[in-house]
């Protein structure tokens, strides 16, 4: 679905799914409305996406209570079985915070999400490297750069075992790392985003979606949402 | 038939909550070099044997009840309940 935006570029549409739990779900269709996207929530009991759906994002939140772990029940939802479908076909997928660890539940991503090291919820702005700049959801980012995100999670701490992590780092799939010493949760490699071989698939745990407006101290977020909507517009067209 | 699972943290993953209960533990006075913390799941499974259930409770470890990058699981059956 598209519609003329105000500087003549089609508005793209960008599915935001909401699971019983998910609560930044509205911050996140705000965000991607700002950024250029026409945004539309999805209960988690849909079992298709909207027709014309150019991204998906799933939200932080808590969803299914983080029962058993966080993510393990939301993956079974209905509207998940359409994500990984869209997924497979090359559609773009993030995951924020609550999002992501779904995503690595649904083994759409590498890795899991663990209890932060200090046991404590975090919840405070952090700076993260961007080591790729070539990916859809960093493109607007400028090399070698740092972004100023907030966190606010009690369970990301990202973890591999050696060998994976060592395939991920060699296959560049690393694209945020926690910057000097601002690791807030103990991930291994201060992984903070981590993408899927193929690239169309996100997750991170700081949220872009809460650094979009000057008031709140950081718009860094929006390089993050900025990416993902340019790259669902060129992969939209490419669809036409 | 009668089942309980036993969800581990993996040797060599770290436990914060295990490390949190030792040190709770230490601070009662007891002498605990070593905690970790798991979880317990029991279950009534439909099967037509043991091994039947074995089998089932086995995929549901690894589809959903553990996570197989850094949790561990036993399988106990009580056979005659």
């Amino acid at each position: 679905m598209t519609a003329a935006t105000g500087d003549g570029r089609q508005r793209i549409l960008v599915a935001v799914a909401v699971f019983p739990g998910s609560n930044d779900d509205r911050d996140a269709a705000a965000a991607l409305e700002r950024v250029g996207a026409t945004a539309v929530r999805v209960w988690h009991d849909e079992e298709a996406l909207p027709a014309g759906t150019a991204a998906v994002v799933l939200p932080g939140g808590f969803s299914y209570g983080d029962y058993l772990r966080c993510g393990a029940i939301a993956r079974f939802s209905p509207i998940m079985r359409a994500v990984a479908a869209f997924a497979a076909d090359g559609g773009l997928v993030l995951g924020i915070c609550n999002g992501f660890q779904i995503l690595t539940e649904a083994r759409l991503l590498p890795g899991t999400l663990r209890p932060n090291h200090t046991l404590s919820f975090v919840c405070r702005d952090v700076r993260v490297r961007v080591e790729r700049t070539d990916t859809a959801f960093t493109d607007r980012c400028r090399r070698d750069s740092t972004l100023t995100l907030p966190v606010k999670h009690g369970e990301g701490a990202w973890f591999a075992d050696a060998e994976l992590l060592a395939d991920l780092e060699r296959n560049g799939q690393v694209v945020l790392r926690y910057d000097g010493g601002e690791n807030p949760n103990g991930a291994i490699g201060d992984v903070a985003g981590v993408v899927n071989a193929d690239g169309n698939v996100f997750g991170l745990m700081p949220h872009p979606e809460h650094a979009v407006d000057p008031l709140l101290g950081s718009t860094d977020g929006a390089l993050v949402l900025g990416s993902l909507v340019d790259a669902a517009r060129l992969s939209a067209a490419a669809f036409v | 038939m009668r089942a309980t699972v036993i969800v581990r943290p993996k040797a060599g993953i770290l436990d914060p909550q295990g490390q949190a209960v030792e040190g709770s533990l230490r601070h009662l006075g007891f002498a605990v070099d070593k905690a970790r913390v798991g979880r317990v799941v029991d279950l009534d499974v439909t099967a037509v044997d043991a091994a039947d259930a074995r089998g089932q409770i086995a995929r549901m470890c690894e589809q959903l009840l553990a996570n197989p990058l850094i949790e561990s699981y036993d399988i106990e059956l009580c056979e005659d309940a």
